[in-house]
């Protein structure tokens, strides 16, 4: 069959699977879009910024496991992709991306909006490749597939010239994968298994430290299997949260920077922590030399350059997690870890961490709590970065597997507009909820257009403090206050602007409000948004400094706290 | 942890595609490893091109090296050659100030080194050395006072010594000093 470059990526994404694509289309694009009608089987989501056409691709990815794809032209087009293929690369998201070149023979030459696209993105991907010809389009295409996809996921970027999408050559597509450099360790070295597992038997105050890629590996069942038969309490880093029920007994929370102190002192005293699917990023371990100073380690993991990157490791497992976690759940005897379970508990008392506080004020720990509260800890939650990050993540009970999605390695504020709407494009049948900073909410809310017109039902909780909150929070902790470039004085009436964009919306400026908001929102059928004024200057605690230790938290605000808000 | 700088031979069999150096190169620097060299060319296999880096570092650094470098889809097989029987090489072209006065002399110097002098002309000669980087060096530092005018040096290439090879191990040593969590990756070839 002949069929020109552009049918052959449309025959491919067929047959890869893909049913949706995010996109903005460009002159060195345009035969893929020219050909796109003839393939009314893909559909085409116009997104009203490149960035938005990445995230959201990976907030599908991350809902449903589904490759995520995006399409942009050539220079700017891919260049508004890159932060959103570094933050899929990061928190290592399947992704997609397939953006127009200018025509072979116009490469080098500076041509109209050329860019070194391979170049750019050569260090956010984890791969990418330039097509030279239309008849190399079906295995480049495969092959992108295949490396986003397995393994530890992340972005794939193929790159394709105007006059390889007009050619036309012979449609054939490969029957198989041949990549003698690529080949994924997915069964754990059985002899590490052992070992592991005689760890885990010997060990009197384990803690199992549940990463990403237990939910990238979906196993959660596998993990539970193995905590319950060793009865050993579950820590989960901010991308790991929700890949146990918080509501089980063995549930811990999150460590680190912002996790509660508990869960950090417990892995001070732990002997064994038992890492699955995590990396040891510094927001976690603070300053490595004080982290976990009494454990062994054993780390678990897919990707063989995490072990060892960060800390030092005693048991080295390279495999798949839920392959892994299999072979080991059969080599661990049933335990109890009572005494050290009540110490936990113990610490839990002393040091409660999760403070709603009593304030009279509207703040986003309480509006939070409701969410929660209302949609029975079952709501897909997306977030941007920054104060309600960390309060979503301590205070909002995840009870549903992969119910977190959040920019946990990039950080890249924006993120809670498009990956939100991506989510619900992927889960239709979920509740999906965005929780949102003011300030990272008009990064991206350009793609409320875009919501609005595909009819995705997206309900937007924007957190608005009027300031940069976590920067704010910075300043005042590390900068003795000197709060610059951090407030808004000019924000856009937020509810007023979603109308505008035709979404219903609200505001509350008061708790008496909260759930009946919430609730009124969820009711409307079609997307909606909650513009929440709330306490300008309530700060995340606890805190670990960075590059501190567990001896150095802030449970809570300093007396001295200075009022920052002045009108 | 053994925790002493030391330099590594590292070889890596990698696909020849477009590229694949500039990505090599690229994660070399965006995670601030250092190479003190770095040499390429064709294998004796169709399509895979064969590197020789010499990496600075402690075992943890060479070890994240060996990783970072696997996790390239292009690089399809690295070996640490650092605690191994291997011949290692370098070749140089140095181009040195040679009047009728001092010619002789330098073509001493260049005998005694079992070097070759490849291009003459009045004022200058070009030298061409094999052999190790302590050998080249002290060339180099000889020739020094005659009027060094251009150094070319390959960088190391490396090779097992004797019937094992880098494609089928026949020996077990090379496998053993693999970390054992990716001995997976040797059963590729
Ligand atoms: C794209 C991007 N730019 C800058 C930052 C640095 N940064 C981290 S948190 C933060 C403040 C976020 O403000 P907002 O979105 O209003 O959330 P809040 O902290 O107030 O909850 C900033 C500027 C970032 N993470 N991402």
């Amino acid at each position: 069959m002949k069929l020109t470059g552009a049918q052959m990526v449309c025959e491919c994404l067929i047959r890869e699977g893909v049913d949706v694509v995010f996109g903005i289309p460009g002159g060195a694009i345009l035969p893929l879009y020219q050909t796109m009608p003839e393939y009314p089987q893909i559909k085409h989501i116009l997104v009203r910024h490149e960035q938005g056409a990445a995230m959201g691709a990976d907030g599908y990815y991350r809902a449903s496991g589904r490759v995520g794809v995006c399409m942009a032209t050539s220079g700017p087009g891919a260049t508004n992709l890159v932060t959103g293929l570094a933050c899929a690369y990061m928190d290592s998201s399947a992704l997609v991306a397939i953006t127009g070149q200018v025509a072979r023979g116009a490469i080098g030459k500076d041509a109209f909006q050329e860019v070194d696209t391979t170049g750019i993105t050569l260090p956010v991907t984890k791969h990418n490749m330039l097509v030279m010809s239309a008849s190399d389009v079906p295995r480049a295409i495969h092959e992108a597939f295949y490396i986003a996809s397995t393994g530890r996921p992340g972005p794939v970027l193929v790159d394709i010239p105007k006059d390889v999408l007009n050619e036309v050559a012979e449609f054939v597509f490969p029957e198989g994968i041949d990549l003698p450099g690529y080949k994924p360790t997915m069964e754990g070295n059985p002899t590490q298994i052992k070992t592991a597992a005689r760890l885990i038997n010997d060990a009197k105050r384990p803690v199992v430290l549940a990463g990403h890629g237990v939910i990238l590996s979906r196993a959660y069942d596998e993990m539970r299997d193995l905590v319950e038969k060793t009865h050993i309490p579950v820590i989960t880093t901010l991308l790991g949260v929700s890949s146990f029920p918080e509501t089980h007994p063995l549930s811990i929370g999150m460590p680190g920077m912002h996790g509660v102190a508990y869960a950090s002192m417990a892995i001070d005293r732990a002997d064994l922590v038992i890492s699955l699917g995590a990396r040891f990023d510094d927001r976690v371990t603070g300053r490595i030399s004080a982290f976990a100073p009494k454990a062994k380690i054993i780390h678990i993991d897919i990707d063989p350059s995490v072990i060892g990157q960060n800390v030092r490791t005693h048991v080295p497992i390279v495999g798949d997690l839920k392959r892994v976690l299999r072979a080991l759940n059969k080599e661990v005897k049933p335990n109890t870890h009572g005494e050290w379970l009540e110490e936990i508990e113990q610490l839990r008392q002393e040091h409660p961490s999760l403070r709603l506080g009593d304030k009279p004020k509207l703040t986003q720990q309480f509006i939070i709590k409701m969410l929660s509260d209302i949609t029975q800890g079952k709501a897909i939650i997306v977030t941007g970065v920054g104060q309600h990050q960390m309060w979503a993540a301590q205070h909002y009970t995840f009870t549903e597997p992969n119910s977190l999605i959040t920019s946990g390695g990039l950080g890249s504020m924006g993120f809670e507009v498009p990956a939100a709407m991506g989510a619900k494009v992927a889960c239709p049948e979920k509740t999906v909820w965005s929780i949102c900073g003011d300030g990272g909410f008009q990064m991206t809310m350009c793609d409320l257009a875009t919501i609005v017109e595909n009819k995705i039902n997206v309900k937007f909780a924007i957190m608005n403090n009027h300031f940069l909150g976590m920067v704010r929070q910075w300043q005042h902790i590390f900068y003795k206050d000197t709060f610059y470039a951090t407030q808004y004085t000019g924000n856009p009436d937020f509810v007023k602007l979603a109308e505008a964009f035709g979404l219903y919306a609200l505001r509350v400026t008061d708790k008496s409000q909260v759930a009946s908001a919430i609730q009124s929102a969820m009711a409307h059928d079609g997307p909606a948004l909650i513009d929440f004024t709330v306490d300008p200057e309530e700060n995340v605690y606890p805190m670990i400094p960075p590059g501190e230790s567990i001896g150095e938290i802030m449970e809570e605000p300093a007396s001295t706290e200075v009022k920052a808000w002045s009108r | 942890m053994v925790t002493v700088k030391n330099s590594h031979t590292l070889v890596a069999l990698v696909q020849d595609k477009p590229g694949v150096l500039n990505r090599i190169s690229g994660m070399f620097r965006r995670r601030g490893f250092n190479i003190s060299s770095l040499a390429v060319g064709r294998s004796e296999l169709p399509d895979l091109s064969r590197m020789t880096f010499v990496v600075e570092g402690d075992d943890a650094t060479v070890e994240q090296v060996t990783k970072q470098l696997y996790k390239l889809i292009d690089v399809v097989r690295v070996s640490d050659l650092s605690n191994e029987p291997i011949v290692a090489r370098e070749m140089a072209l140095i181009k040195v100030r040679a009047t009728s006065q001092t010619r002789s002399e330098v073509m001493q110097i260049v005998d005694i080194f079992r070097a070759n002098i490849i291009d003459v002309s009045p004022e200058s000669l070009i030298i061409e050395v094999t052999g190790d980087e302590d050998k080249i060096t002290s060339l180099n530092e000889l020739l020094k006072s005659f009027g060094v005018q251009e150094v070319m040096r390959t960088g190391r290439v490396a090779m097992l010594r004797g019937a094992a090879t880098q494609a089928s191990p026949s020996n077990g040593t090379r496998r053993a000093n693999t970390p054992q969590h990716y001995q997976d990756y040797e059963a590729i070839l």
